[in-house]
């Protein structure tokens, strides 16, 4: 019943019934407004239920308004079946062997008129349908892990994924690829980074910032480039492949534990903070910038943890945070706090009991800066020297999400606060670095003359 | 031996075959035999604050050269909602090229460049184009669907155009028939092209963004000039809003063309309604001549499935005669080539449009599809030989053609010469078949060029980051209480103003229509003075005269008032006008004072008429014709007799006439 009227509800639901009209009808609606002819199309479930769609001939969309409904007739009946058209995705000999996991991204997508907006779709016929230029640089084979939107991964997820690049490494595959939505991209990188060490493959993740519905998309070509550093790159790292500038140009390679999403919707909204990118790509070339990278290994001597502890947090600090928000962290049984302290590391006197009473219970508490760039340093003030009395541990200069990622692995191995803390402070992929490049802080102030020369010249 | 081919001679034969004519000897009767058929889509800027879909302001041009940051671009098929590619988008596609933005900050955005979702659409936009739609009587929709065209051309940095229908199935009513309107859209305008060389082709994006209605009308018309007619109705359908930009650019027309037997061609960006006649007659030709040679290439071909060129590289230094700009051209990838195109004598010459012949179909498509700029090839049939005998012989043999065959050279790099092949072929197999579907480019010759595959409905996609806006009973009837009268109304009661017809086009362009009729009621003045004064002197004055600031229409209003609250003839008028034309911001006083007005009575105006007539008949001795007296008395009074009496009157009593 409800796949006849597809994401129809309330009057309009009741208007169709009573004319015998279905979705993907061709019909004739007499309305007090005049005469509308067209298909009937599913309604996305989250808009209201005062109007019906209809596609007319010129491939345009309109909506009825069902109270100016005066006579529906279907005058015939035509489904639309929208698909990528498959071709055999071509083996070639002497190709690398690339895999690619999906998770639900919007690399290869389509319209989903139940809600209406787009959902993934891909195997590797329908990728080589979309994007033919992926067969000149590897063999791809896929596996769909799950379709989730990015928002909706989590360490279930994050396990199941690790599992399965330590099964496909040891079948002997050159590189992955992980597709997947760009909103929590970077605390999956992260994850995998502690999850898969010593890979001897590039692990790469990719998502696209515009979908793959649209001409400008982002997705092709930054699958074009994901799969030539998975394929053909020296670098076994796990990393963030996505756009350089806005421009079509290169993509970066980001170190899975130094990489943020940094804007709302700019294509190039991935940003290594507080360290230089590891390698840029373009269609021609890898260009490495890291000179001590981990290279690609023929062994098969991959390590995955799959651990992790859903009982820890990450709370961002303000003025004025009363201490219940700890209290009642600790009353609900969170093992693990990440605070995003400002400037050095700070909170304020207020919540100082709540924090000695949660380490009290065996909390543990890590400090991170919401500045982003720079370390925690908590030697410079008294506040700082007093959390720290208190049991609070400096992460160094972990992202506050990377240290969210590494506590909830870190506590999923160990209760004992001891060897957590041990594997806080150890870093095992540039999550802590011992030192701050020159380069790895560059936030441009737009107007000031010297750098809008630049930025005239420089596609950004 | 193979005969010399006369390719002038060919050239005139067969635009002889296709009938030809100038539009000036075309009749009516010419059109309806060839089944021309024409509709209208009509773009129009909307007079907004800021931009469809963002917050950028609307109407703020940069210079071409002028930029301060540039995105670079490329753009990739995707499939419709129905699940298919469109065509246009293949070829496209298969152009590859690379499309640079240059953009402004005063004028754009993140929005512009694809890297910010769009913002609530403009809902004065949305006002403006129901307006519109209401005016062209058409069955508003419940709810707008924001839709996304795809336009692969690079036009639009997102790859579509982001439109929604407004209005569908309404009609004008035309001097002597109804035109049918599809649909109206409130939409948003493209990006301004800089250049397009090669593969590089650089954008700005000051325009694009910019709130557009496009109207839509069936092929309605039967005849050029019943294109122009309804143009012209359109345009000033959209200007009586009073909520639309005027001035270059900011009113652009598609044209669609067909003929019996043929396919809907669709001239783009035509930017002025005076053009779509010629365009118009000519494109109706150009498909005569195609479906001639389609008869023709059947005739000689019986299964054109298997017709296929044949290719052969040469040597530049085989070219001696001709300096192929390929010579010039550095590394090692480049490539000249020759083509056989069996069976296809006589039609590379073959007439197409006035000063063109079905080479240049193959010649612009080379240039749009393939790249290659123009000169991008030569052939066997051109009117003036461009390579010697000699040469053209040795490329017959080295192809092994047949007498009946004709050959193209081409040159470019590898790449583009594989696409370049592959487009000569599908052009030349296209040619079996009649008219391809195509968007072509206007000149203002009245000709025009290839420009794209014409896109289908397959080009269309709901835009999953809007979401739909109804359109409420409440606001239609809203819109239906301030809406103007419609232009066929405006035109009749015109005419029965007794108006000259010269002066219509001036007052609905410029919207003046209300203007008068307010000033012919509320003043109760002669129609035809009021019609004449604005349509003959007012557009006169404009043509010469450069206002010093903004000159408001309404003022001449103002001035009637002025006149008649001092008791002046009306004749002053005319003096007043260039004035205050010029100077918009100047009292009437002092206008009235700068046309050497002065007060005077009738009594002693008329008094002079006596010692006048002495006057004349002194230093007119050779010609004593009454008229000749009275238009020179007239002359001489005129000074002191404006705005003191009327000059109809006065004339009456140069005559002798009696005071009535």
């Amino acid at each position: 019943m409800s796949d006849l009227f597809k994401g129809y509800k309330g009057k309009s639901l009741l208007v169709l019934k009573k004319f015998k009209i279905r979705v993907w009808s061709e019909t004739l609606i007499e309305t007090t407004r005049g005469e509308f002819k067209g298909i009937i199309l599913p309604r996305s479930e989250y808009d209201d239920d005062l109007h019906i769609v209809l596609k007319l001939i010129t491939g345009y969309n309109i909506g009825i308004d069902v109270n100016t409904i005066i006579n529906m007739k279907e005058l015939g009946y035509k489904e639309a079946h929208y698909k990528i058209p498959e071709k055999e995705f071509p083996f070639s000999k002497g190709k690398p062997n690339v895999k690619l996991f999906g998770t639900g991204g919007t690399i290869a997508s389509r319209l989903d008129y139940r809600t209406g907006a787009v959902i993934p779709a891909f195997s590797p016929g329908e990728l080589y349908g979309a994007v033919p230029e992926l067969a000149d640089i590897c063999n791809l084979t896929t596996e769909k892990l799950f379709a989730v939107f990015s928002e909706n991964m989590g360490p279930e997820e994050y396990k199941t994924l690790a599992i399965a690049i330590g099964e496909e490494i040891k079948k002997g595959i050159d590189g992955i690829i992980i597709g997947h939505g760009t909103d929590t991209l970077h605390h999956t990188a992260s994850a995998l980074s502690f999850m898969v060490q010593n890979s001897p493959v590039p692990i790469i993740l990719v998502g696209s910032q515009r979908s793959s519905d649209r001409p400008s998309s982002d997705a092709a070509l930054n699958l074009i480039h994901a799969t030539k550093a998975a394929g053909q790159s020296d670098i076994a790292e796990v990393m963030v492949c996505m756009f350089g500038p806005t421009s079509d140009e290169y993509a970066l390679l980001h170190s899975g534990t130094r990489v943020r999403k940094m804007h709302s919707s700019y294509r190039s909204t991935f940003r290594t903070i507080g360290d230089t990118p590891i390698a840029m790509v373009d269609k021609e070339k890898i260009t490495p910038i890291w000179t001590d990278y981990n290279h690609r290994r023929n062994d098969r001597n991959v390590e995955i943890y799959p651990y992790f502890e859903e009982k820890v947090t990450l709370i961002y600090y303000y003025p004025n945070m009363q201490p219940d928000i700890i209290d009642s962290l600790v009353e609900n049984g969170y093992k693990g706090i990440v605070i995003a302290g400002t400037g050095l590391g700070h909170v304020n006197k207020l919540v100082y009991p709540a924090i000695e009473r949660a380490i009290k219970r065996g909390v543990a508490i890590y400090m991170t800066v919401q500045t982003l760039w720079g370390y925690v340093h908590m030697f410079v003030y008294d506040t700082g020297r007093d959390l720290m009395s208190k049991g609070i541990i400096p992460a160094e200069n972990m992202l506050p999400e990377v240290a969210y990622i590494k506590l909830g692995w870190a506590l999923g191995q160990t209760n004992d606060l001891d060897k957590v803390r041990q594997i806080m402070l150890s870093p095992v992929n540039r999550e802590i670095t011992e030192r701050e490049p020159y380069n790895g802080y560059l936030i441009f102030q737009g107007g000031v003359p010297g750098i809008d020369d630049f930025l005239k010249k420089f596609h950004k | 031996m193979d005969i010399k081919f006369d390719a002038v001679k060919n050239y005139e034969k067969t635009k002889k075959i296709v009938g030809y004519l100038p539009r000036e000897k075309t009749k009516p009767q010419d059109y309806y035999e060839m089944g021309f058929k024409c509709g209208l889509e009509i773009h129009q800027q909307l007079k907004t604050e800021k931009k469809l879909f963002c917050r950028c302001p609307a109407g703020l041009y940069q210079k071409k050269d002028e930029y301060d940051a540039e995105v670079i671009r490329h753009m990739r098929p995707t499939l419709s909602e129905m699940g298919e590619y469109d065509g246009t988008a293949l070829m496209e596609f298969k152009t590859r090229k690379n499309i640079t933005y240059h953009i402004k900050n005063e004028t754009a955005c993140t929005y512009e460049i694809d890297d910010t979702p769009p913002f609530i659409l403009n809902m004065q936009a949305l006002d403006i184009v129901l307006e519109i739609s209401l005016l062209l009587n058409t069955n508003i929709v419940g709810e707008l669907h924001i839709t996304r065209k795809q336009y692969l051309d690079g036009s639009i940095p997102t790859g579509f155009q982001r439109t929604a229908l407004v209005g569908i199935e309404g009609e004008i009513q035309l001097k002597k028939k109804k035109i049918r309107i599809i649909q109206v859209s409130v939409e948003e305008d493209a990006c301004r092209e800089v250049s397009d060389i090669g593969h590089e082709r650089v954008y700005i994006t000051d325009r694009l963004g910019m709130p557009l209605v496009e109207m839509v009308t069936y092929p309605d018309m039967k005849t050029p000039a019943e294109a122009e007619e309804a143009g012209q109705y359109l345009r000033f359908l959209t200007r009586s809003t009073e909520r639309v930009r005027t001035g270059i650019g900011a009113a652009r027309e598609d044209v669609n063309v067909s003929i019996n037997g043929g396919t809907r061609v669709e001239i783009k960006g035509v930017s002025h309604i005076k053009w779509i006649p010629e365009l118009t007659h000519n494109e109706a030709f150009r498909q005569k001549a195609l479906l001639e040679v389609k008869k023709i290439l059947n005739k000689r071909i019986t299964d054109p499935s298997k017709w296929r060129i044949k290719s052969k590289d040469v040597s530049a230094s085989l070219l001696k005669s001709y300096n192929c700009p390929s010579k010039n051209l550095s590394g090692e990838k480049n490539r000249i080539v020759c083509v056989n195109l069996p069976d296809f004598r006589g039609i590379l010459s073959f007439f197409t449009q006035p000063s063109k012949m079905f080479a240049n179909e193959l010649i612009d498509r080379l240039k749009v599809i393939a790249c290659l700029e123009k000169p991008n090839m030569i052939h066997s049939e051109e009117l003036e030989p461009i390579i010697s005998e000699d040469e053209l012989s040795y490329i017959k043999k080295i192809l092994n053609t047949k007498e009946n065959d004709a050959q193209i050279i081409t040159w470019g790099s590898d790449q583009d010469i594989k696409t370049a092949l592959e487009t000569i072929e599908e052009r030349c197999l296209l040619a079996f078949k009649g008219i391809p579907n195509e968007t072509r480019k206007s000149f203002r010759d009245g000709t025009n060029i290839f420009e794209r595959v014409l896109p289908g409905p397959n080009r269309m996609y709901p835009d999953t980051d809007s979401a739909p806006i109804p359109i409420e009973e409440s606001q239609i009837q809203e819109a239906k209480k301030s809406l103007p009268s419609s232009i066929a109304h405006r035109i009749k009661q015109l005419e029965e103003w007794k108006i000259p017809s010269d002066t219509y086009i001036y007052i609905l362009k410029q919207n003046l229509f209300e203007l008068i009729k307010k000033i012919i009621e509320d003043f109760d003045e002669n129609p035809i003075f009021v019609g004449t004064l604005i349509g003959h002197k007012l557009k006169n004055i404009e043509g010469k005269t450069n206002p010093v600031s903004l000159f408001n229409y309404s003022k001449i209003y103002a001035l009637f008032a002025y006149v008649i609250k001092n008791k002046l003839k009306k004749e002053i008028i005319k003096e007043m006008l260039p004035v205050m034309y010029k100077n918009p911001n100047m009292d009437f006083d002092s206008i009235l004072k700068i046309t050497k007005y002065e007060k005077c009575s009738e009594a002693r105006i008329i008094s002079f008429l006596p010692d006048l007539k002495e006057k004349f008949k002194k230093i007119n001795n050779s010609k004593k014709s009454s008229q000749a007296e009275s238009l020179w008395i007239m002359g001489e009074l005129h000074p002191i007799a404006k705005g003191n009496m009327d000059f109809d009157r006065l004339r009456r009593m140069v005559d002798g006439g009696k005071d009535e």
